[in-house]
């Protein structure tokens, strides 16, 4: 491979590796700050993508689409107040937040108050009934083809050969906005109250903090997250379809990525994204049964339990927490209560 | 851990909800009389319910005594059924038995060697990964969500593996086709559905006397009511959870097995699907509580075949999903449960 063809390999490489970040953002204020153990991110990466692509894919041409008929590119149909669609991806992307959010909000009501597992089960149901909804409603997203011809952002500003260049720009720019907001809230009082509710919920409560605001407030917050990881994946993949969010895609390597990387750590949860997807992409490199795309179902798996049993700080992450959050002691990054 | 008296008894308790139970299937079978629900559906739902329940039993039986959501129950399922497939496809007509068709049913008689086979390695299975890795994990004394999560690796690798060996296209075990029975009111029954119904009350019954019977059973009781009093009257608790993943495995094994001809194809994330319907009939029947995990079952299954008269059958889970969300609202404990 040439040298122009490896540098188009890696830019490629970190784009995903960036929107994977996001994702373990995202889940890293559920898990890792408050303890929310949510096992249906493919739910809200599917929201997200999908909100942002039916709010900016062009029309349907009905010769193309025969049961497609939702409305789809809003830009156009707003005529004289279009932003075009430059401005219109942020507003895709807001929207993509807020439906996660919504959907956040009505799902953390329901079981927040509960025993811990029923959120993990509602958010499983929740994953499995937007991918079903999705596939089967043609009309809303065109079933099982998907939808293309999702747009650029910036598209004409440089030429098509450089534009990945250009995309990863963005997303690295989205990514540390997200950081800086996550990392600011969770160093407020209010991250402080969420980290005392993952540590021990009862004390939380009897110190007069609403346990169940707190955490529902974490929720929609890590939900819409995810929302605008969802949305930056349509935009740059440019093509969305039912099979795309599946568990492990998008659910399963998210958690490897946040237990590597450390959780409660901000910096761990993008460094696992990068770690973990390098692993992922870089298998098929490998000989024999290992680079069978099967294998790393197991690889993933084993990596989630090696870390469990091993390693439950991350592989990566445990001394960062030290350094950067002295009073959280090594080894407490996970809850175990 | 539990706080729970002595004299509540979570595994099987008083059943006080049976009324409920038969009152909703009254219902529905006034419905089916007036002609609006058809009842063909209800009979079918019926032996999905039975299936079901095989898997939320073994789900709740955990539930009840390791106390943490087992996500991998839906992924031994999964690898149940693969066993039986590699007997039933392979290793059997490899030594000569091969048949199908028996009577009424699409296979032959090798399921009656691979479904009890199926049956005893995913029990191994089970033992194995517990005293590999759950039992470190105890020792430790992490909280049941990292237990939680620790299945959910499992339910993934377990997949994986699957998918290594297999690959994820589809199968089906060797079959014939036959045709289905005519039944009055336009009732028709495939007739491995029998063999579903049949094999699912045996264990269900061979489960009550082993609970209520055996001392291991009377023992597994009262380590759900009380772990700690159960040790301090000389149970050996270690022991207890072992027999606790050798059943709720085989139970999973079999449902896998069961679930697997009543499709008439295997893939690999048949269980991860299927683990929807384990959950929100646990959490319809109360957690830990196995009376309501067989009635929530049977709820679901006939409530997801049902809805195939009016929506898509793809919707099946949305269903059980949605009846499971209604359940914590009204009543976050299970409509069959009693409170703990």
């Amino acid at each position: 491979m040439e040298l122009s063809g490896i540098i188009g390999y890696i830019t490629g490489f970190a784009i995903m590796a960036v929107i994977y970040a996001i994702f373990s953002l995202g889940l890293n204020v559920h898990w890792g700050y408050t303890g929310l153990f949510n096992i249906g991110i493919a739910g809200f990466f599917a929201l997200g993508a999908y909100t942002s692509a039916l709010l900016t894919t062009a029309s349907p041409d009905p010769l193309m689409f025969e049961d497609y008929i939702f409305g789809g590119d809003l830009p156009a149909r707003l005529g004289a107040w279009n932003l075009g669609i430059d401005l219109w991806f942020f507003v895709a992307l807001m929207a993509a937040a807020l439906i996660c959010g919504i959907v956040a909000l009505f799902i953390g009501f329901l079981t927040l108050r509960l025993r811990e597992d029923y959120l993990a089960i509602a958010t499983l149901g929740i994953a499995e009934g937007v991918r079903i909804i999705f596939l089967n409603e043609k009309w809303l997203a065109n079933g099982s083809k998907g939808l293309y011809r999702i747009p650029k952002f910036l598209g004409e500003l440089v030429s098509p050969q450089y534009y990945d260049y250009l995309f990863l720009g963005v997303v690295l720019v989205i990514l540390i906005v997200l950081y800086i907001a996550v990392d600011r809230t969770i160093k407020s009082p209010w991250g402080r109250v969420l980290k005392a509710i993952r540590e021990d919920e009862v004390t939380a409560e009897a110190s007069g903090k609403n346990v169940f605001n707190f955490k529902l407030q974490s929720f929609i917050f890590g939900a819409a997250i995810m929302g605008i990881g969802g949305a930056l994946y349509a935009h740059n993949v440019r093509f969305v379809d039912p099979v795309t969010f599946d568990p492990l895609l998008a659910t399963f390597i998210i958690w490897a990525m946040l237990m590597v990387g450390g959780s409660g750590n901000n910096k761990g949860a993008i460094l696992g994204a990068f770690v973990v997807w390098a692993i992922w992409t870089g298998t098929q490199f490998l000989p024999g049964f290992l680079s069978d795309p099967n294998f790393r179902y197991v690889m993933i798996g084993l990596l989630i339990l090696a870390v469990i049993l091993l390693r439950p700080g991350g592989i990566l992450g445990e001394e960062r927490v030290v350094s950067r959050l002295s009073e959280t002691p090594p080894g407490d990054a996970s809850p175990e209560t | 851990m539990s706080t729970a008296s002595p004299r509540t008894q979570r595994l099987l308790p008083k059943w006080s909800a049976s009324y409920s139970v038969v009152a909703c299937f009254l219902l529905l079978l006034v419905l089916a009389f007036f002609s609006i629900v058809k009842l063909e559906l209800m009979v079918n739902g019926l032996f999905l319910g039975a299936i079901i329940a095989l898997g939320a039993i073994g789900l709740s039986l955990i539930y009840g005594i390791l106390n943490f959501a087992h996500l991998a129950q839906g992924d031994f399922m999964t690898l149940g059924a693969y066993i039986a497939l590699f007997l039933l496809g392979t290793l059997l007509p490899g030594m000569g038995l091969k048949d199908t068709g028996l009577g009424p049913f699409t296979f032959g008689y090798p399921i009656f060697i691979a479904l009890p086979l199926a049956i005893l390695v995913m029990a191994a299975i089970a033992i194995g990964l517990d005293i590999t890795i759950y039992r470190r994990l105890r020792r430790r004394g992490v909280g049941r969500v990292v237990l939680a999560m620790t299945s959910l690796g499992l339910a993934i690798g377990l997949r994986g593996i699957v998918q290594v060996i297999w690959g994820g296209d589809t199968y089906q075990y060797p079959r014939l086709s036959k045709a289905f029975y005519q039944l009055p009111m336009g009732v028709r029954i495939p007739p491995d559905n029998l063999f579903i119904g049949v094999t699912a009350i045996l264990l269900v019954v061979v489960l009550y006397l082993f609970l209520t019977r055996t001392k291991i059973g009377k023992a597994m009781r009262a380590t759900s009511d009380n772990v700690d009093l159960a040790r301090v009257s000389g149970i050996n608790t270690e022991n207890i959870i072992r027999w606790t993943w050798a059943l709720s495995a085989g139970l999973a094994a079999t449902a896998g097995v069961l679930l697997a001809i009543f499709q008439a194809q295997l893939i690999p994330i048949m269980g991860w699907r299927f683990l929807i319907m384990l959950f929100a009939a646990v959490i319809l029947g109360g957690i830990g509580n196995l009376y309501g995990a067989l009635a929530g079952a049977l709820v679901i299954g006939v409530a997801a075949e049902v809805s195939t008269q009016w929506l898509n059958p793809a919707y099946k889970v949305v269903i059980a999903f949605i009846i499971m969300i209604v359940a914590l609202l009204i009543r976050p404990k299970g409509i069959f449960g009693v409170r703990d």
